[in-house]
């Protein structure tokens, strides 16, 4: 809502700067986004065209006289529309100017054209910032006063309100004189409403029928004959220009203008094209047709509310008028309509038509069923005024959804249970009379309280307490701290596991990511390589086809982001992310299960000196889920897996204590690869963060430190291609007096025959009860070896 | 040879040997060979056994004062061996350590997480319990329970992703949460007062992506239920977070705003911390930046979950997280915090 602070003056005094105002306007609840100045022109005066002359060298130039009041000045102009005794606005060396062929900023210095000095300029409205103007000078009223500073005359100060939903009357003039009146304790002067009616009586021209007082509590009408359509004076066409609002004719200006001013939208309708003297307020029939305002057919529906007469729809109510019955050139007779819609019968029609105005915003609000008359009366007043019709006697109020809001008993000890602020009963009074509500004393700290006719907003006990502490401000509210019990709080385990989860991995050299959780089939599919099982959850109306289904896995995004980060740069990447997947469930909301998923990749050695030489691979990766699960305590083992999105043979899946698989890992699968445009030693881990919940319980072991030293043995043996690494420490691991045994190296080559691999173990020998011996450990050791002979056909490698 | 000789006679070898210089080496031999446990010193008076008690008086003297000498001497050799190793000048194998470290790999948090981390337990420690809920919601939680019946003018304003899913048995439609407001209703339909929560997760807004608007983010929920909770504890305790969060110094203001589902509602905006309330571009010139909306929580919100609002009344609020780390870091465009560009990523 933008709102003139000119308009706004004549129904308040104000005396703060406009920029004190609008921050006091803001801190009681509606957002003054912006204030603009329009004006600021020094040195430019209202003067008066006293002479015309032609220009002594040039055909197209003339030289005026100006009579500025107090002095007469020279000027060369151009301008086709310079007419003797205009009154104009004439700028003066040095004033602040648009230039009025680049719209830029100038300052006007004197200057010499076609050889006559021109003492100054007769401005044209772009050049005052005003309009887009240039086609001829700007010609001001005949009253505008002799030698005036023109911002005196014509300055005023724009205040762009963005107004909250609650708020209909902060969308009309006389609402923010309201506001104001009550922030600033000055009063309102409301508009007068009388008017001389000097037609027939009302009844005789028009009846008026309401099918459903839900939808249209009150229908008020009035009927102003002989009315002469022409152009709005200035007053009216500068109120609607401040506040945004296209003039068309004065009648149409004047429905415009009582909206602004009352926040009551009007209609205006030529009577003499509405059939039978009759209207109807009624639902549409399906099907039924109507042409709008703006020439387009609209095809309604039976929810569409509208104002018909016997014979067909004249109005889309609340929303837009029909071509029909408009008010044009030959509208002589006017019927004036100021009702009051159902709000979400207008929102709903609004939206389905897609025609949203500055009449449904309002309706849309819950306007108040008393606006409807005095908003009436005003524009029956202006009309006689300005296009000098005369009024019918008595105006149409049809009211059968009365309601008159209820009175609210508020009491002190109420105000301070929510406020935790002592308000005085007199200054509870006294703030919320300032805004207009009717106040009367129960008891001494006790209050009924109706609010006035122009809030929608003020029902309960905390409308009325908000209202008290923004008058007050909110300033005056102490600070104080939560004093009451802290309540019991059940543990969340699932938020310490995924803090765990993000710090190891980050040190472990991670970047985490977020990626939407709105994705695209086709992501989804060339992430997992695998048709979508189940069909992911879809958007009704998604913004683009990128984002038209909620993810059933991380790995499409995730990769997505690292592949374009691996095309910035050389190197090793890791990303990871924890996230949720949405997994339809039928008839209820989706599962959201917590995924972990990471990625690994390099392109070339990194280009660092002492960085990392060799490229990504799967034991990175397996190293990066072994290390994450030894920091969460949880026990894991490895086992083949068959994942269509990662490579056969080079993926596992990560089994934790034996028997709960929560996740896979490996090297991504070539298709994956290529689809995402990703090196092919690309790896990926996923996690199932909700599985391994329970498993993360950070119980802690304690084994007593060895009391006996231990000893120290290597053992290198030569097994075929095809024995694991597993095979063999499973039965090492058998013995009880081996503590450990350490891979260290894996070795096939020329040293050892073709089709065989050698492995060394460092083992660790330990017993917890005595020191052992060399010969004890070289039995043990012939044990193992022997063992490894007979189960895996192990030799020892010499 | 008498002891007194042969002490005298110790003492000029031992002293010879130490000036003749040396490694680390040479001079634990020394160490070993004067003044270990089988040094020629210890020999001497072990022999001490068969002289007389005059005599072992004094040659037990000497030898002590020997052993004295000689310890210290020991000390300032090694002394001046150790500044000798330690003098660069000295070392062959000086090394150019400007050469850059070798590098341990560094992972960073997600800037979002950390905020949403370090204002989550902000919020513990005033006794505040950290709970998540579902991200697909319910109409019924999102809107109705939160005094936005269907064809509220707010709701309608709220641009919202619906799912292309049937409605439940109670006709409830399925959407992307537009705010983490819906816990507050789970959580009162769950739990009677005392309650105290805060509430972080992702939200969508059915809103075109730009510069400073993204079709989801991060938002963290507050709610507050008891009896006798006021408007002057969600001043206080809001403006204590902001205390901790952003600084001992920063200014708060308070200022009245609308949220359907609170009653008195305000937006809580904090001083720039850029130009420190004297107007710059990152603020827009008002010197305040807006951080959060609250208010007390709406009666019928309250009664919707069968909790007396005449005996109870609470405290709500939420914020936006992308917001924090943009006007902490001055972030220009919030479309950076989701577009994972790692160069962005490794600056927080």
């Amino acid at each position: 809502m933008k709102c003139s602070l000119k308009w706004l003056r004549q129904y308040v005094d104000i005396s703060l700067p406009p920029s004190d105002l609008a921050k006091l306007i803001t801190a009681a609840g509606t957002e003054v986004a912006h204030v603009e100045v329009i004006g600021g022109w020094d040195n430019v005066f209202v003067g008066q065209i006293a002479v015309i002359e032609p220009h002594p060298n040039a055909d197209r130039l003339r030289l005026a006289t100006v009579n500025l009041g107090a002095e007469n000045v020279t000027v060369v102009c151009g301008a086709p529309n310079l007419v003797i005794g205009d009154k104009i606005a004439f700028a003066r060396a040095g004033a602040n100017l648009l230039d009025g062929h680049t719209g830029e900023k100038i300052k006007l210095k004197p200057s010499k054209i076609r050889g006559v000095l021109s003492e100054g300029m007769v401005c044209s409205e772009m050049e005052l910032g005003l309009s887009r103007s240039h086609e001829g000078i700007l010609v001001l009223p005949p009253d505008a006063p002799l030698g005036a500073r023109l911002a005196d005359y014509m300055g005023d100060v724009i205040f762009d309100l963005e107004v909250t939903p609650n708020r209909p009357d902060m969308l009309s003039v006389l609402g923010i004189a309201h506001e104001t009146a009550a922030l600033t304790g000055a009063a309102v002067r409301e508009p007068n409403l009388d008017f001389i009616p000097a037609g027939r009586s009302i009844d005789e021209s028009i009846s008026v029928e309401i099918t459903d007082a839900q939808l249209c509590p009150r229908y008020c009408a009035g009927i102003v004959t002989g009315v002469k359509i022409g152009e709005s004076p200035r007053w009216l066409k500068d109120a609607l220009t401040a506040s945004g609002v296209r003039s068309i004719n004065n009648v149409v200006d004047i429905t415009n203008f009582v909206m602004l001013e009352f926040g009551q939208p009007l209609h205006a309708f030529d009577y003499d094209h509405i059939s039978r003297s009759k209207i109807i307020v009624r639902l549409a029939n399906d099907g039924e047709t109507m042409t709008t305002l703006d020439g387009v057919e609209r095809k309604l529906t039976a929810e569409t509310l509208i104002i018909a007469d016997p014979d067909r729809p004249i109005a889309i109510a609340g929303v837009m008028g029909g071509a029909t019955s408009e008010v044009t050139q030959g509208t002589t007779a006017v019927l004036i309509e100021s009702a009051n819609f159902k709000p979400s019968s207008v929102h709903n029609t609004q939206v389905r038509l897609k025609m949203p105005s500055e009449a449904s915003a309002r309706f849309e609000r819950s306007i108040r069923a008393e606006l409807a008359l005095p908003a009436l009366r005003r524009a029956v007043q202006l009309m006689i005024e300005v296009c000098g019709g005369k009024a019918a006697e008595g105006l149409i109020d049809r009211y059968p959804g009365r309601k008159d809001a209820a009175a609210v008993l508020l009491t002190t000890s109420e105000v301070k249970r929510i406020l935790g602020l002592d308000v005085p009963p007199a200054q509870i009074e006294k703030t919320l009379v300032s805004l207009g509500c009717k106040v009367a004393r129960v008891s001494e700290n006790s209050f009924e309280v109706i609010p006035p006719y122009w809030r929608s907003d003020l029902r309960l006990n905390a409308d009325f307490i908000e209202d008290i502490a923004r008058v007050m401000g909110y300033q005056s509210i102490p600070d104080t701290l939560l004093s009451g019990a802290i309540p019991h709080q059940e543990p969340n385990p699932m938020l310490g596991l995924r803090l765990n989860m993000r710090q190891v991995l980050a040190g472990f050299g991670f970047q985490e990511v977020i990626t939407y959780a709105l994705t695209d089939r086709p992501t989804l599919e060339k992430g997992m390589n695998s048709p979508l099982s189940p069909e992911p959850l879809h958007i009704e109306h998604p913004m683009s086809s990128e984002q038209e289904c909620l993810r059933t896995s991380l790995r499409g995004n995730v990769l997505a982001a690292l592949a374009a980060n691996i095309r910035r740069e050389e190197g090793a990447i890791f990303l990871f992310e924890t996230g949720h997947v949405y997994l339809p469930k039928p008839g209820d909301l989706p599962v959201e299960p917590e995924m972990l998923c990471g990625v690994l990749t390099s392109t070339g050695s990194e280009k660092v000196w002492r960085g990392r030489k060799e490229p990504v691979d799967f034991f990175d990766t397996k190293g990066a889920v072994e290390g994450l699960m030894a920091a969460l305590g949880v026990g894991v083992n490895f086992v083949e897996s068959q994942d269509p999105g990662l490579r056969l043979g080079r993926q596992a899946a990560v089994i934790a204590e034996n028997k709960f698989q929560m996740g896979v890992l490996g090297q991504l699968h070539p298709r994956v690869t290529q689809a995402f445009d990703l090196p092919d030693n690309t790896c990926l881990f996923e996690i199932n963060a909700d599985v391994l919940l329970p498993l993360a319980t950070g119980t802690m072991h304690y084994e007593p430190l060895p009391k006996f030293p231990a000893v120290m043995r290597d053992l290198a043996v030569i097994v075929g291609e095809g024995t694991s690494h597993s095979q063999i420490v499973r039965i090492i691991n058998g013995f009880s007096l081996v503590k450990k045994a350490v891979l260290f190296d894996v070795y096939s080559g020329k040293q050892v025959a073709a089709g065989n691999k050698s492995l060394a173990y460092s083992l660790t020998f330990q017993s917890a009860d005595h020191t052992l011996t060399d010969t004890e450990v070289d039995k043990v050791l012939s044990a193992i070896l022997k063992k490894l002979a007979d189960e895996l056909g192990a030799t020892l490698r010499s | 040879m008498d002891i007194k000789t042969q002490l005298e006679e110790l003492k000029a070898k031992a002293l010879g040997e130490l000036a003749a210089g040396g490694d680390g080496a040479s001079l634990e031999a020394w160490r070993v060979r004067y003044l270990g446990k089988k040094s020629q010193l210890t020999e001497i008076l072990r022999s001490l056994a068969g002289l007389s008690i005059e005599e072992r008086k004094e040659v037990g003297a000497l030898s002590n004062t020997l052993k004295i000498e000689l310890d210290a001497a020991f000390k300032i050799a090694e002394e001046t061996l150790l500044a000798r190793a330690a003098s660069s000048a000295d070392a062959k194998d000086t090394i150019d350590i400007s050469l850059p470290g070798r590098p341990f790999p560094r992972g960073h948090l997600h800037p979002v997480c950390q905020a949403l981390g370090e204002i989550s337990s902000i919020f513990t420690a005033m006794g505040f319990q950290v709970l998540e809920g579902p991200e697909v919601e319910w109409d019924y939680y999102n809107f109705d329970m939160l005094n936005m019946p269907k064809e509220h003018p707010a709701r309608a304003a709220t641009d919202t992703f619906w799912l292309d899913a049937p409605p439940n048995d109670a006709g409830w439609k399925m959407l992307l949460r537009t705010h983490t407001s819906p816990m507050q209703v789970r959580t009162m339909e769950k739990n009677r007062p005392p309650i105290r929560i805060v509430v972080p997760g992702i939200v969508h807004r059915y809103e075109a992506t730009d510069a400073t608007h993204l079709s989801m983010f991060s938002q963290i929920e507050g709610l507050a239920v008891d009896e006798g909770i006021s408007m002057a504890d969600l001043k206080g305790t809001l403006h204590e977070f902001a205390r901790r969060f952003f600084g001992t110094d920063r200014r708060v203001r308070f200022r009245c705003d609308f949220f359907p589902y609170v009653e008195p509602g305000a937006e809580m905006a904090v001083e720039c911390g850029v130009c420190r309330g004297d107007g710059c571009r990152l603020c827009g010139g008002s010197g305040w930046i807006e951080v959060l909306g609250a208010g007390m929580v709406h009666p019928n919100v309250l009664e919707g979950v069968g909790i007396d609002s005449k005996k109870y009344s609470g405290f709500a609020f939420g914020m936006g997280i992308e917001r924090i780390p943009l006007l902490r870091a001055g972030v220009e465009d919030i479309r950076l915090f989701y577009g994972n560009d790692l160069r962005f990523l490794r600056q927080f």
